[in-house]
């Protein structure tokens, strides 16, 4: 089962080791057709929707939503990238260093932002990152799309779009990638 | 860690790069005012253990701190450009500038720095402190202590003091906001962003991938170097990052000794002139000079300034820079500055992002950049 460096996993990094492959490369291309026919049909249209990838892990899941509803509706969706570290209530208690500069390529008063991650664990990441949002503007709306919802959440949040709901232990790790969703866990160095 | 710590006792007995290695004696600082009396005296206690925790020079960081810092700096950047340019990265911590010297752009920087990251700031002015009244700067540092910030912003003309201040302290940062003739890291760190950032804005060489930033890059620094706390820190900076970098000036405005320097020194500008990619020119520092080093402003200008017909023979895209506050029509031609070849302003726009980049890395993230 793969190995892969994850330098940025807190609280120092390390490495992961997958144990169970639960979703193949494929399962996910197919997760990624049927959540962005699900943004289209949900906001009847992708008119005002701008898709925001978290960084770091949301970022390429975003691009493949917004390349498939480009495909599907013949228009295309603005997509933005946003790094929620300054947002966080972790700071302080670990190491947070943002990945990169956030990029949000339009104003989003009045728009619908649909935030897209890889994993929702204990929803603190979403709610830092509706605190970022606030600061580039009113959105009419804001929605949530994940790959993977793993439970144990820590706030009132929950997901719009979801690839796969996966019961999971606390100390376990997903790792979600084009290559597929593979559960397993940190080692450190 | 020690190796740190001795390199931060290292630096305030000879203000030039630590990795020069600091046997030879004769090169010991003159050019800052005797801060080896600083170290020497028994009663001031040595750097406190974790001297990261502090920024007081350059050499705290290393080329790969500076790296990152400057990394980091692009998701401030990236801050101050929103409409709300405020994160609340530090809520609930403070910040107190203790600005023994005069300052305009450092101070209302740091400040401004400290506000867009929601952080508290408690400003320090000497002319109306109980300084007036006599008290020392012990005990002025150790009463800001007590009422329980998180960290200082120190300037003050003495080379050294922000180590003292470091060493009284116990649990705020300190940041040396320029001291005496030795170090303003800071400021060397904000131009180093600045010359990264305009050129790749201005479609010059990027380094390649593994190589520093400012790698290959000629810059020339001209002017006042004895004087000047900037030159030592911009040199230290930009040489880390690959930088080779020419000294030009008067003979009396040169330190007295450059040994162990990573530096060319020239005192023809012209012949310089037409290789540089960037031209950094430095305030005169009358109220620092003793004694008579220049015959005339006028000689001066005509020897060292960036005239219009200079400015004219600085290759295609070559920066002009200046630390400010810029005297116009001595170092730099009133018109000159003006020039979209200068990036005056852009430096101190990009001030606001580096010194949140610094307060963020010391008082938030958690993350000690020096122990990578």
């Amino acid at each position: 089962m793969a190995e892969r460096e994850r330098a940025l996993t807190p609280p120092f990094g390390g490495v992961f080791v997958g144990r169970t492959t639960v979703m193949e490369p494929e399962d996910v291309r197919r997760a990624i057709w049927r959540m962005a026919h699900e943004i289209i049909e949900r906001n009847h249209g992708i008119e005002a929707v701008v898709l925001v990838g978290l960084q770091t892990g949301g970022v390429w899941i975003a691009s493949q939503l917004a390349r498939v509803i480009g495909e599907v509706s013949g228009e295309d969706v603005a997509v933005g990238t946003l790094d929620v570290a300054f947002y966080r209530d972790d700071i302080g208690l670990r190491p947070v260093l943002p990945e990169a500069a956030t990029q949000i390529p339009v104003d989003l008063t009045g728009r619908t932002v649909v935030l897209v991650d890889d994993v929702l664990f204990t929803g603190r990441t979403i709610r830092a990152a509706l605190g970022a949002l606030n600061d580039y503007g009113r959105a009419r709306a804001i929605q949530l799309a994940v790959m993977v919802d793993r439970g144990h959440r820590e706030l009132p949040i929950r997901p719009d779009y979801v690839g796969k709901n996966l019961p999971t232990r606390r100390d376990e790790m997903v790792d979600v990638s084009e290559a597929g969703v593979v559960i397993g866990d940190m080692r450190s160095r | 860690m020690n190796a740190r710590e001795d390199a931060a006792v290292a630096s305030l007995h000879t203000p030039r790069p630590a990795a020069q290695g600091s046997s030879d004696d004769e090169d010991r600082g003159r050019g800052a005012r005797d801060p080896e009396d600083l170290g020497t005296d028994p009663a001031i206690p040595p750097p406190p253990a974790r001297s990261h925790r502090h920024l007081l020079s350059i050499d705290d960081l290393g080329p790969d701190g500076i790296e990152e810092l400057l990394h980091l700096t692009d998701s401030f950047v990236e801050v101050c450009a929103r409409p709300i340019p405020k994160v609340p990265a530090l809520r609930g911590k403070t910040v107190v500038s203790l600005f023994f010297e005069d300052s305009t752009r450092t101070r209302l920087s740091f400040e401004t720095a400290a506000k867009r990251l929601s952080a508290d700031v408690m400003t320090f002015s000497v002319s109306s402190s109980s300084v007036k009244k006599g008290e020392s700067l012990r005990d002025t540092v150790e009463t800001i202590e007590a009422m329980g910030i998180h960290a200082v912003v120190v300037r003050h003309s003495g080379s050294g003091v922000p180590w003292q201040i470091a060493g009284w302290l116990h649990g705020p940062s300190v940041i040396n906001g320029g001291d005496g003739w030795h170090e303003h890291p800071t400021q060397a760190l904000l131009d180093c962003y600045t010359v990264r950032r305009e050129r790749a804005a201005r479609g010059g060489l990027l380094p390649g991938r593994g190589q520093r930033s400012l790698e290959g890059l000629r810059i020339a620094v001209v002017g006042d170097i004895r004087h000047s706390r900037v030159a030592r820190s911009d040199v230290l900076a930009f040489t880390a990052l690959g930088a080779h970098v020419t000294l030009i000036g008067p003979p009396t405005l040169m330190p007295p000794s450059l040994a162990g320097w990573p530096v060319e020194v020239s005192h023809d500008i012209d012949s310089v002139l037409p290789k540089l990619d960037v031209i950094y020119l430095l305030r005169l520092q009358r109220e620092r000079m003793q004694e008579a080093l220049l015959p005339s402003l006028r000689e001066y200008t005509a020897t060292y300034g960036l005239t219009r017909a200079r400015a004219r023979r600085l290759p295609e895209g070559a920066l002009i820079m200046h630390p400010g506050p810029v005297n116009r029509g001595v170092e730099i031609a009133a018109e000159v500055a003006d020039l979209p070849s200068s990036v005056i302003t852009h430096q101190v726009t990009n001030g606001v992002a580096v010194r949140m980049a610094v307060l963020y890395l010391l008082l938030g993230s958690g993350v000690d950049l020096a122990a990578a």
